[in-house]
């Protein structure tokens, strides 16, 4: 087996989580699709690591996993914020700047 | 030391097993949280990727990471998504109507052309011919090994992730907190409203459920001496989740001249 298999399987994980971001409504599952994409870069960094022989990738996956979960932090403080002024997660309802 | 990797310059064969196994589950799982109506199914099928994608880690020699993966991710983060999933609501099932319109053909047919060149890109590439291995790097542990690179040539942006996670986590509690918009009242306070409001009715405290109804219990409405059903006994908690049984059949009906006389 070619050690690059594990690469196509990352570029799928990651176009899987794009289309999630840009097609559910749900403010929740956005963000896991998020997560899976921060996840299928980490593959990539892990496999190169591999073929390079090299550790630096490794700790580029680490730095992202550190920067996720900050994110995921962050993120869902504000998605229980506007869920408790508009009672609502959907990405659709905040658009009060639109109008 | 685990090494999986032991032959240098191709995989093994129980690696190609393990790979051929895992990977489609994995890419069904990724799809199916995509396409999966409920949150919480979403939720676990990712926590499933999550977890194939730690056993792909170990695989390839980085079993820091593989833990990792497995505390961080599938432990700490994915519990957050399902606690917030608890607190936001559950069965808030998303909608898949689109209020874009031609959106979701859209996208899919970029995210089609998108997967479709980085795959033929990947494929063209000339790598994972030759795997260097990380036999050598990992001569004295993956730890080790990691913890000198952390440590010397990249102590600068850990030292820089530090304060970005002080600073993530200070940022959720201030999101998170919230302010009380008025004092709480004193019990002197309550005590005048309940006496001094506009009637006593309520002076001696609101009705029980059930009380002279046709069931004795907390989601049916009291009937009050002159027959109404009294909205007041009923828990506005019980009332908010829908769990009220609806009071007007249980209230008594001023029977009409013609049903008096049967």
């Amino acid at each position: 087996m070619n050690a690059a298999n594990y690469l196509y399987v990352s570029a799928l994980l990651f176009t899987i989580g794009a289309i999630g971001v840009v097609v559910r409504r749900n403010a929740i599952v956005v963000f896991m699709c998020v997560e899976l994409m921060l996840n299928a870069a980490n593959l990539a960094f892990v496999t190169f690591a591999r073929i390079n022989g090299n550790l630096d990738g490794q700790v580029m996956a680490f730095f992202t996993m550190v920067v996720a979960a900050c994110e995921v932090v962050v993120g869902l403080a504000i998605i229980v914020t506007i869920y408790r002024s508009r009672r609502s997660a959907s990405v659709d309802d905040a658009s009060l700047l639109k109008r | 030391m685990i090494n999986l990797a032991i032959e240098v310059g191709k995989t093994t064969t129980p690696e190609a097993v393990m790979f051929w196994f895992l990977a489609p589950l994995a890419v069904l799982a990724a799809l199916g949280m995509l396409l999966s109506k409920k949150a919480v199914h979403s939720a676990i099928l990712l926590a499933w990727v999550m977890i194939t994608l730690a056993i792909f880690y170990i695989a390839q020699d980085a079993v820091f990471l593989g833990i990792v993966q497995i505390v961080v991710y599938t432990g700490a983060v994915m519990m957050l998504f399902l606690f917030i999933l608890m607190l936001v609501g559950v069965d808030s099932a998303d909608s898949l109507k689109e209020t874009i319109p031609g959106l979701r053909p859209i996208a899919i047919t970029a995210a089609v052309g998108f997967g479709g060149l980085m795959l033929s890109l990947l494929g063209r590439a000339t790598l994972g011919n030759d795997i260097v291995g990380l036999t050598d790097a990992n001569a004295n542990g993956n730890v080790p090994a990691l913890a000198e690179l952390l440590f010397s040539k990249y102590v600068w942006p850990f030292e820089v992730v530090s304060a970005l996670l002080i600073t993530a986590a200070l940022g959720a509690m201030v999101l998170a907190h919230n302010h009380r918009l008025v004092a709480r009242p004193t019990q002197r306070e309550l005590s005048i409203k309940r006496f001094r409001g506009e009637s006593l009715a309520n002076a001696a405290g609101l009705p029980n459920p059930g009380v002279y109804a046709l069931h004795n219990a907390v989601d049916v409405p009291a009937l009050l001496p002159d027959g109404t059903a009294a909205e007041a006994s009923v828990s506005a908690m019980l009332k908010a989740r829908g769990d009220v049984i609806d009071s007007k059949p249980f209230q008594l009906i001023e029977l009409t001249d013609e049903e008096g006389e049967k």
